[in-house]
């Protein structure tokens, strides 16, 4: 008896959208975000997380009434990542019904953004995103910095030491995304989720890279992550959550599992 | 038509709570206020609270709400504390370098031991992130149609710790066991987050909007 692994799906939203292509059969508009919240709280989803990525500010309204809709009936965790650079842009999701958000570029503009944020609303809802890129060769110690725009501008930043300076300054939990591995289906970076979790005390959720289900088990025995988000093996109906939970649990991994 | 009321106090989200209780009783006038009349009027009250003790705390006393939720109590009316509005009941917590509070239940709020080591040697994070199980101590309405060892959504990094154990009414291990639900006469007071727990979770709340204080 102990506490359960998280498993997050993601909706990555675009102009009010889920984008990368859903195909359930059984929902009607597969398109529309609602739905998708709806069908992952129902499979068992832990939490859920939206990732705004709506080019213009003007457009960001629709994210809000998702989040908006989404709260009035799903009843576990909402967290909304994307655009989120003043404490304005909390203050209007939190009132939205997001539980959590996640501040990924405005932090390495401006890591005291987070320190601002966590104090003004606590660090429980403060995720901090990093992506991180491997930038050690073949045979050297491993080492990953801090990427932003999508992975494609370089920042010097050392990744393991930003992820103790985000969590010093209030982060409540890690949202670690592999730049190398996101996309790929080739699964987690191990070795990056393990020394990122490993140096911190606040929860870790490992990202990118998922597509199979050993990759999430692997991801929480090697890569040493309290909880593991994907998003195309469950947009695609590849695996419903329940699936994941049941794969999981049978490599010994304890989950949450509810009877409808 | 029945009334509750979500007290505002300036501390964090209290949009989640008054959703889920919409949710579960549609009838039910739910209101939040910071309100002193409107408090003591409603049929019951729920205490929600994120962030700092030390803040909740300087909010309660500036506001007078601290009287007020005396009050409340002393009327006999279902309370509902959650979260920090658990923490907060106690004498003290030992965040912020120790911090005085309601006192409406003795015992004392402390930290998850540092470092938080699993029997297997596993390193436990902080904050206590996700979902647990719940042990019910004894049989309570609130704890009506939820089954036992049922999961609910927690994230905190402090705990209560009353002197009388007779009033905890729920436990989690994390690894050790720690009290997660307090009952003294008309107050439950829960560190999980229904309004995040899912069915388990909506059940508690219609529980607590059907509960007449005794038990």
């Amino acid at each position: 008896m102990g506490l359960a692994t998280r498993i997050i799906p993601c909706l990555d939203v675009d102009d009010g959208r889920v984008v990368k292509g859903v195909q359930f059969v059984d929902i009607r508009d597969a398109g529309d975000p609602v739905e998708v919240a709806r069908r992952y709280d129902r499979e068992g989803a832990d939490e859920i997380t939206f990732l705004d990525i709506t080019a213009t500010h003007h457009d960001r309204d629709t994210i809000v009434h998702v989040v908006e809709e989404v709260a009035g009936e799903v009843f576990i965790p909402l967290t909304v990542g994307g655009g989120i650079r003043t404490v304005e842009d909390i203050r209007t999701m939190l009132n939205a019904g997001a539980d959590k958000v996640g501040i990924n570029s405005a932090a390495v503009a401006n890591p005291e953004f987070v320190k601002q944020a966590a104090e003004r609303f606590g660090s429980q809802c403060i995720v901090v995103a990093i992506d991180a890129k491997q930038v050690s060769n073949a045979g050297e110690p491993r080492r990953w910095e801090i990427f932003t725009h999508g992975g494609r501008k370089a920042t010097g930043i050392d990744a393991i030491a930003w992820a103790k300076k985000m969590v010093d300054y209030g982060a409540g939990e890690i949202l670690l995304t592999s730049m190398d591995r996101d996309g790929t289906k080739k699964g987690f970076d191990l070795h990056l989720t393990r020394a990122i979790s490993e140096a911190v005390i606040v929860p870790v959720i490992a990202s990118g890279g998922v597509g199979n289900l050993e990759h999430l088990a692997e991801g929480v025995i090697e890569g040493k992550a309290d909880a593991v988000l994907a998003a195309s093996i469950f947009h695609f109906a590849e695996y419903s959550i329940q699936q994941a939970k049941q794969y999981m649990a049978d490599r010994e991994i304890e989950v949450r599992f509810y009877d409808q | 038509m029945s009334s509750v009321a979500v007290i505002d106090y300036g501390m964090g989200n209290l949009h989640s709570i008054t959703k889920a209780l919409q949710h579960v009783a549609p009838n039910i006038d739910v209101r939040v206020t910071s309100n002193k009349n409107q408090i003591l009027q409603a049929d019951r009250v729920v205490f929600p609270g994120v962030g700092a003790i030390r803040d909740c705390m300087n909010a309660l006393h500036q506001s007078g709400l601290d009287e007020v939720i005396l009050e409340a109590f002393q009327s006999g009316k279902p309370i509902l504390g959650v979260c920090l509005g658990m923490q907060a009941l106690l004498t003290f917590s030992e965040e912020n370098n120790g911090t005085k509070c309601l006192g409406l239940i003795p015992g004392e709020v402390i930290h998850f031991p540092q470092p938080l080591l699993a029997e297997n040697g596993k390193k436990l994070k902080i904050p206590h992130m996700g979902w647990n199980q719940v042990e019910q101590s004894f049989n309570h309405p609130l704890w009506n149609k939820i089954a036992p060892k049922s999961r609910f959504y927690f994230v905190h990094s402090y705990f209560a710790r009353p002197d009388d154990e007779s009033v905890v009414a729920g436990t989690t291990d994390y690894p050790d066991t720690f009290c997660c639900a307090l009952a003294r006469e008309n107050i439950f007071a829960v560190q999980f987050h229904p309004e995040k727990s899912h069915v388990a979770g909506l059940q508690l709340l219609e529980n607590f909007l059907q509960w007449d204080g005794s038990f």
